[in-house]
């Protein structure tokens, strides 16, 4: 329990997706508008971490993993093609869901939903988790050695970057109102904003958890 | 049209400076902020995505016409994924210690803007020699944004270019100097606060063209 909770906090503040790894990047600067659509997208991508972190996970353990498949049998090499095509068939079902059960959320989150697949957030979490199945979890809070595990990770991944990018947006609204130098002004000003938000993130990093 | 006409040299030099993909189109940021710590990852994650955005190009190009358009999205995946996995196994067998400091960015070239953006609006729509030119074009712009990024971090925050100490030993505190190494460059928050600049200044001097 206390590994589940040290591993969600960590993976918001410390660990944070922006601010730590620069994941997701692209739909973070291209999308942090308006509040109402980057909680939207932050919600989007949680659930869309929840489901393919396990998965992802799960392949990795019991399929693909040195010896997990049948003795002396290594597919790690196939993990880029597999985790890929599992984040795109994810996001292709829970658009399919989302629509069928909740059309209001579907058209309030347009065409960002499919978007998703090349979000490098969703890909940088499997990624990180195959790193970190490595890890003993005696020392190391990073480590992840379960599906529990797994849902932790993703969870407070998917919050922490919900957390930057409504941060970001509400900021970005205030700065209409700002005297911005011209060729500074949208992407380069967002920059800096951002630059100075993961300085601002960089005090977790002493969190001892 | 000939290989070399006019047209396919604005193809190639259109990313390099005006319509770079990281100061203008703003793609494949994530990856730009994330390797640039210092000089050597930047330079083999650039020439990485080089390779890679131009062959993935031309293989799109050459099954353009072939490729369902409903499912397209994920058919240019599975090409560039195996394109990666090719690319990050040469990386692992050639320049081990490079591969492990790029750690997971090697597989996030997948997810990397660029191509995408790159297959999606060029190499859909055009001959295979034309979109190996744009791809190579881009990945390089893609590059020299990297490598003056790097570049600047590698100076100023270890003292160093491509591992050789530049900053004379003695100038340093330790040794009696003045000097002292700037810890905040080799943070993440400088990249991004580098990046800006980068596109501040690539905003100033190209400002008619832009407009």
């Amino acid at each position: 329990m206390e590994h589940f909770i040290s591993l969600f906090v960590r993976s918001i503040f410390v660990d944070n997706m922006i601010f730590a790894f620069f994941l997701g990047m692209c739909s973070y600067l291209a999308v942090s508008k308006t509040v109402k659509t980057s909680l939207g997208l932050g919600i989007a991508v949680t659930f869309v971490l929840l489901i393919t972190v396990p998965v992802d996970y799960l392949l990795q353990t019991k399929v693909l993993a040195d010896g997990a498949l049948a003795e002396g049998v290594d597919l790690t090499f196939l993990a880029f093609i597999l985790f890929i095509a599992v984040i795109a068939a994810m996001v292709q079902l829970v658009e399919m869901i989302v629509e069928r059960f909740s059309p209001s959320l579907y058209n309030a989150l347009g065409i960002f939903l499919p978007l998703i697949a090349v979000n490098c957030a969703i890909m940088g979490a499997s990624l990180f988790m195959q790193q970190r199945i490595l890890l003993d979890p005696e020392t190391s809070t990073q480590a992840i050695g379960g599906v529990g595990d797994c849902i932790a990770y993703a969870l407070g991944s998917g919050i922490g970057w919900t957390l930057a990018i409504v941060g970001l947006a509400a900021i970005r609204e205030k700065m209409a109102y700002s005297d911005v130098p011209k060729p500074l002004q949208g992407l380069g000003i967002t920059f800096i904003t951002v630059g100075l938000m993961a300085m601002a993130f960089m005090c977790f990093s002493g969190l001892k958890l | 049209m000939s290989l070399f006409s006019k047209e396919n040299g604005a193809i190639f030099t259109g990313p390099l400076n005006l319509n770079n993909p990281i100061a203008v189109q703003v793609l494949g940021i994530c990856s730009a902020l994330a390797v640039t710590s210092q000089l050597k990852p930047a330079i083999v994650m650039g020439l990485s995505v080089t390779v890679i955005t131009a062959f993935s190009n031309v293989i799109i190009s050459l099954i353009r016409k072939t490729i369902p358009n409903r499912i397209r999205i994920i058919v240019q995946l599975v090409v560039v994924a195996a394109l990666v996995t090719i690319v990050s196994n040469i990386l692992k067998a050639y320049v081990y210690d490079v591969s492990v400091q790029l750690s997971v960015y090697v597989g996030l070239i997948i997810t990397n803007c660029i191509l995408m953006g790159r297959l999606e609006a060029f190499a859909m729509q055009n001959g295979p020699w034309e979109s190996f030119l744009d791809g190579i074009g881009n990945g390089l712009g893609y590059a020299a944004v990297l490598v003056v990024v790097g570049f600047v971090r590698e100076l100023l925050g270890f003292g160093t270019i491509f591992g050789l100490t530049i900053i004379p030993e003695g100038a340093y505190m330790e040794a009696g100097g003045l000097y002292i190494n700037n810890g905040m460059m080799t943070m993440p928050a400088m990249a991004l606060i580098l990046v800006a600049c980068v596109i501040w200044v690539h905003r100033a001097v190209n400002k008619e063209e832009n407009k």
